[in-house]
């Protein structure tokens, strides 16, 4: 219902390469390196949706909200799930309004043109707008898509519909189109091979868990009171528990909960006991927690 | 003139760059090509790096593509140049696949006694409940049409997702929408009920040595499980490999499916090494889901090379993410068997069904348990 062809949109000029796209991050405490920084830049400038794989709790959703405040978007998120269905995507109608509505014009003798009445019951304001349709409406805007891999392959088939044009038509009031693209980031554990029409929509990004210097730089950013020598022994522990095979290797959001844990404690250094006594925050199978007690306890605690 | 010199210098670039990384084996389809040129234009084209992203990002879709992409890059960019057509796959491991089925399976000595049967009673009939390891070349082509035949049905489960129906709780969307149109007057309730989807069947075949004589037979049944419902069954071979042969096995025909899937296949009739390949399954795939909920098919005669601890664990570790476990091994149809094997003793505590798959009728049994499972 606006016009046709979406007006390129200059970047602020803070945002206008790939390094400065990284320092607005790193302002707001998000980290990236370099190649998550040029994917996130190029997701800006060419109106492409960022698909971004990778284990859980390596910064993928996150990624969307540190991209929501550096350009001052509001964020919508959309969580798949098996079963997702387009009325919980894109829009539903108020039918309990539509029909109070209705009774009112009853109740008001004003029904004598039924087209018209008709009409004013496919009003906007009758329209529930869902993540999809509220991305689109409220752009320039961030649209996270969330675990795009739980949900099925006929709303994979939607989804790449939607995402080819940026428009969303509804058969009662006409065509939606986005003024500026959202910037969308879609994000997958890989519990499920997403299809390659959607990903050839998208540029394509495999996350890894962040080296040690980039990890200890997180933790001090994210939680300034932990001290800088609990940051470093956590980061080298949580790198050491990601080479031992564990059922669920930590990512950064269980080192930031270790952290926690471990200072709400008064801990100011990782000693073997205290680190015990907190894996629960990093480890989150039993199997994984009698590995590592019974085996590398030692190993992995003792020395600095 | 001299910008138009360097854009053309650039695409060039990129059309043989792309045709590297297709020959690496990476999919780099014209319309990636084409995101790279653009990502390329966002860019610094004279930055090693920022090419390096700018490709990255456009032309891979997965992990695996990774490794190659590296590789593909630094060959290219260090001068290698691009290799005119992608080299054909090796023709001796397709007949590898085939091999279980046109050399025979060296027990056809029986063969005179099967072919007077096949006279008295029907050939189709007798074919149903013969081991399918004591067949001859001739009899193994019967079975094979026999197999085509199969229609394995898939389990079901219940669904979220609610669509119209007559009977069912009542569809207040539709019910309003419908009085709308009757001036605000609800004269009929509409309803709608959750459809039964099918639940994911992920079947594991043993391809290793000892399972030879039956490998073709359960990948074959493989196929006509994949071909009743491409969405919701995966197969993969497990020896002393994991191989995903799932794509593989959706090609229409079963001769072309199975020696698609043998190329694929690196470990055909090697050894076995059960624990280490499942717990492979299912770090890689099955705990992210493709297992969660789904019916697992492990066919296999249990013959564990190494320990048998790991496999009684990933086993343990299997059941508790799967709907049903269902062990299927050739050995069982035999008379006098006992699951006496380590590995069967350690993966016994684990299964819900143990089923026999050594003849046609043992498989129609076997569609049957995982239709119920």
């Amino acid at each position: 219902m606006t016009d046709p062809t979406p007006p390129v949109q200059d970047l602020p000029s803070d945002l206008s390469s790939p390094e400065k796209l990284a320092a607005a991050l790193e302002a707001t405490g998000y980290l990236p390196d370099e190649g998550l920084a040029t994917a996130a830049y190029l997701a800006l400038v060419m109106h492409r949706p960022l698909f971004l794989e990778g284990e859980a709790g390596v910064g993928k959703t996150a990624l969307a909200h540190a991209l929501a405040e550096v350009t001052g978007r509001p964020i919508y998120r959309l969580q798949c799930y098996e079963g997702l269905e387009a009325s919980q995507a894109l829009y539903d109608w108020d039918f309990g309004r539509q029909l109070l509505h209705l009774r009112a014009a009853e109740a008001a003798h004003v029904n004598d043109n039924p087209d018209a009445l008709e009409a004013s019951l496919y009003d906007r304001r009758f329209l529930l707008a869902r993540p999809l349709l509220q991305a689109l409406e409220d752009s320039p805007s961030v649209l996270l898509v969330d675990e795009v891999d739980r949900a099925d392959d006929e709303f994979e088939a939607f989804l790449l519909e939607v995402l080819s044009d940026f428009t969303i038509s509804i058969p009662e009031l006409g065509t939606v189109r986005a003024v500026t693209p959202p910037l969308v980031i879609l994000t997958s554990n890989r519990t499920r091979e997403v299809h390659d029409a959607l990903k050839r929509r998208c540029l394509y990004h495999w996350l890894q868990h962040p080296d040690f210097d980039r990890e200890v730089a997180i933790l001090r950013r994210r939680l300034p009171e932990v001290t800088e020598q609990l940051a470093r022994e956590v980061a080298r522990a949580t790198a050491k528990l990601r080479t031992l095979d564990l059922l669920k290797p930590p990512g950064i959001a269980e080192a930031m909960d270790w952290a926690t844990a471990l200072h709400t404690l008064g801990a100011r250094d990782l000693d073997p006991d205290v680190a015990a006594r907190t894996l629960g925050a990093v480890l989150k199978y039993r199997e994984d927690t009698e590995r590592v007690q019974m085996q590398v306890r030692g190993a992995l605690f003792g020395g600095g | 003139m001299a910008a138009d010199v360097v854009a053309r210098d650039v695409v060039d670039t990129v059309l043989g760059f792309a045709r590297t990384l297709r020959a690496a084996g990476v999919a780099a389809s014209p319309d990636r090509v084409e995101a790279m040129l653009a990502a390329v234009g966002s860019l610094d084209v004279l930055d090693a790096r920022d090419v390096y992203w700018a490709g990255r990002l456009t032309l891979c879709s997965g992990p695996d593509d990774l490794d190659r992409y590296d590789a593909a890059f630094t060959a290219y960019f260090a001068g290698e140049r691009p290799r005119p057509t992608r080299t054909a796959p090796p023709e001796q491991q397709i007949v590898s696949a085939m091999a279980p089925l046109t050399e025979g399976s060296g027990e056809g000595d029986q063969s005179s006694d099967a072919q007077e049967l096949a006279v008295q009673a029907s050939a189709a009939e007798v074919l149903r409940h013969r081991d399918v390891s004591e067949l001859t070349v001739a009899e193994r082509e019967h079975l094979r049409r026999l197999f085509a035949l199969l229609q394995p049905a898939s389990p079901m489960r219940p669904a979220r997702r609610r669509r119209p129906s007559p009977v069912g709780s009542v569809h207040p969307a539709r019910t309003v929408r419908r009085a709308l149109r009757d001036g605000g007057e609800v004269t009929r309730l509409l309803h709608r009920r959750a459809a039964p989807r099918p639940r994911r069947v992920v079947l594991l075949v043993d391809v290793s040595g000892s399972m030879s004589p039956y490998a073709d037979a359960l990948l074959r049944f493989a196929h006509a499980a994949v071909r009743a419902r491409p969405s919701s069954t995966e197969v993969f071979t497990i020896g002393t490999r994991l191989t995903r042969v799932t794509r593989e096995m959706r090609l229409r025909d079963p001769d072309k499916a199975l020696a698609a899937s043998g190329s694929a296949i690196p470990d055909w009739s090697g050894g076995t090494r059960l624990g280490e390949v499942l717990k492979a399954f299912l770090d890689r795939w099955g705990q992210r889901g493709m297992a969660r909920g789904a019916v697992v098919v492990v066919c296999s005669d249990g013959w564990e090379r190494g320990g048998t601890e790991l496999l009684g664990e990933q086993m343990a570790r299997l059941r508790r993410l799967a709907h049903a476990v269902v062990w299927v091994n050739p050995h069982k149809g035999r008379e006098g068997y006992e699951p006496l094997t380590g590995g069967m003793q350690a993966a016994l505590p684990s299964v819900d069904h143990f089923v026999s798959g050594h003849s046609l009728a043992a498989f129609e049994e076997l569609t049957g348990v995982i239709e119920r499972a």
